[in-house]
């Protein structure tokens, strides 16, 4: 479809309205980012007031050094790390293995271990439930409750199943004849092969982390534990009646609007650093966790 | 009898040999039984008069005495009214949106443009709720938000948005759509990518144009995959995303933004009335499982009458 020789005059008008839509469509998704950003920026009375459109006005960094000297905002950032990569290390290592044992055709029990999986993708006992085991459970309020409580679910198990079970039995038997167990087999066989499903795992896991909220806005209630979504959300429901702060405005170099923007945007940027990774992969990843689903 | 001792025999020595892959299973079956499965046996609370003290087990039964509370209360009937105009709404609005996206994505032929396009489109997906619900508060706020300056540029009265019940959809589903329907085209993009050249080509030399191309091959040749994903969505119908709508709605928007899922987070989570929020989860949690299934069954018929 890319001989442009072939394109009527029909055919170019056709591509150009196409090619302006698209346009419209990709400037109003980045929109509401620059304008946080320019927002975070701005002064915060020229904020406050509406005059913001796509760059700062009154350029300032008032709001950032507000967020920024706030220990609560670090401490929350911290904790987001520590939710992410330890979450995402608890997931891969119950993952792996179990969709590794629940790909073995010698798996006694096999239909009614992946069917166990799989009605959790259909069935859910809902929030409360969940909520009162893990009170029983005593995970309230902890690092582990909220790491464990969501390190698995049927979907990246079934996604990372179906990837083992299309590898070829050719490729272990060379590992077999050497003697190696199952463990080995499936780190140095089945992993390496694995490469492309067990990254878009990690980005998922690592996604969902880094971008939680609603468990951990009900499980933690000690302030020090909780992670920046969490922080925000405080924020903008505390500030938001806040009635000194709305007073402050009068010299302000920060606003409601001003202070919420900067924590977004704080927010925002390593999921930026890090999106051209996620990129690369999920082209790929998705499709083939979509295509045999 | 003997053959239970053979497969007793038999069985201790698979275990022998074959250990290590149920050592792998374990955590899984583990945590799928004490994260999932156990809040599962807690459900029974919709049926019990449940006391913290005395627990899950020994709570006394009252049969469907909160489903009776649930049915007659006009909180609960608004609830599932909103769920379904909600799910309803963005199913009308949402799911076309990234097949036109695909459809149009496919027609641009500067790969430059196209990447830098898409890149953009599908960034908002990888974006956490409370900062989208952020960036909805600020813009829409009424004083200094930009859709009201925008609004009072154009010679209109600024709306405070987000205390009119009539906004609190097209908000909600608004910010839906451009958060999710840029990504939600991939699946659509991957399907077109399947598309076999050689029709396109033939048609070329009967002197189709791309807009007749787009209509006549690319549309019926993903149809399959638009079915699909609409029986899965329809299966889902009941997932509004309730996350976003705690961070957005408020007392005066409950009437058009309450669903089953809100509510239950208020009056099960804050309000600790658990047994009755269970009840509405569990009522819930059958409508999903019922439509799940039948989206199932639908889409097994479809699928194997497809490849015929």
């Amino acid at each position: 479809m890319t001989n442009m020789n072939l394109y009527s005059r029909g055919d170019k008008f056709f591509v150009r309205i196409n090619m302006v839509l698209i346009a419209l469509f990709t400037i109003s998704t980045l929109y509401p980012f620059i304008y946080i950003t320019a927002v975070s920026f701005s002064n915060g009375s020229e904020a406050a007031a509406g005059n913001v459109v796509w760059r700062p006005l009154g350029f300032t960094i008032g709001a950032y050094e507000r967020v920024l000297s706030e220990p609560l905002f670090w401490s929350s950032y911290v904790n987001t790390f520590i939710y992410t990569i330890g979450g995402t290390i608890v997931s891969l290592i119950i993952i792996i293995p179990g969709a590794y044992a629940l790909s073995r055709r010698q798996l006694v029990g096999r239909r009614f271990w992946n069917l166990m999986v799989a009605f959790t993708m259909w069935f859910n006992a809902g929030l409360i439930p969940f909520f009162l085991n893990m009170r029983d459970l005593g995970l309230m309020d902890s690092y582990f409750g909220l790491i464990i409580a969501f390190a698995c679910n049927a979907f990246n198990i079934i996604l990372l199943r179906n990837f083992f079970e299309a590898i070829p039995s050719s490729f272990e038997e060379a590992a077999r004849m050497d003697g190696a167990n199952e463990f080995q087999v499936l780190w140095k066989v089945f992993v390496p092969l694995s490469k492309p499903a067990i990254v878009t795992i990690t980005l998922f896991c690592m996604v969902a982390r880094w971008n939680g909220f609603f468990w951990a806005m009900v499980l933690l209630k000690d302030e020090g534990k909780i992670p920046l979504q969490v922080y925000l959300r405080q924020v903008i429901a505390e500030l938001q009646d806040d009635e000194e702060f709305g007073q402050s405005l009068i010299d302000a170099t920060y606003s409601f609007e001003t202070v919420t923007s900067s924590i977004m945007v704080c927010s925002i940027i390593p999921v930026l650093i890090f999106y051209p990774f996620i990129q690369k992969y999920f082209n790929k990843g998705i499709m083939m966790g979509g295509v045999k689903e | 009898m003997e053959n239970m001792q053979n497969r007793m025999s038999w069985l201790k020595e698979h275990l022998r040999n074959e250990w290590q892959i149920y050592v792998m299973l374990a955590p899984t079956i583990i945590w799928f039984i004490v994260f999932l499965y156990k809040p599962m046996y807690g459900l029974q609370i919709a049926f019990k008069d449940y006391s913290i003290f005395r627990g899950v087990a020994n709570s006394p039964w009252v049969g469907f005495e909160h489903f009776h509370t649930l049915f007659g209360s006009d909180q609960f009937l608004r609830a599932v009214k909103n769920t379904f105009m909600i799910s309803m709404l963005s199913l009308c609005f949402g799911f076309p949106m990234p097949i036109i996206l695909a459809l149009m994505f496919n027609e641009i032929t500067n790969q430059v443009f196209k990447k830098t396009a898409q890149t953009i489109v599908y960034l908002p997906h990888f974006i956490s709720t409370v900062i989208i619900a952020g960036i909805v508060i600020t813009a829409f706020s009424p004083s200094a938000g930009i859709v009201n300056t925008f609004l009072e540029w154009l010679g209109f009265e600024s709306i405070y948005f987000l205390i009119k019940p009539e906004w609190f959809r097209p908000i909600f589903i608004g910010s839906g759509i451009w958060q999710e329907a840029g990504f939600s085209s991939i699946v659509f993009l991957a399907a077109i990518a399947g598309v076999s050249p050689s029709l396109y080509e033939s048609a070329v030399v009967d002197g189709a144009s791309r807009w007749q191309m787009m209509w006549k091959i690319t549309l019926p040749a993903i149809l399959p995959t638009i079915i699909i994903m609409l029986i899965i969505r329809i299966g889902n119908l009941l997932e509004v995303g309730f996350e976003l709508i705690i961070l957005l709605y408020q007392p005066s928007t409950y009437s058009t933004g309450d669903v089953i899922n809100t509510l239950i987070y208020r009056q099960g989570l804050q309000g600790a009335q658990y047994d009755l929020a269970a009840a509405a989860g569990l009522f819930n949690a059958t409508v999903a499982f019922v439509l799940v299934m039948t989206a199932n069954t639908i889409s097994k018929r479809y699928s194997r009458t497809s490849l015929w």
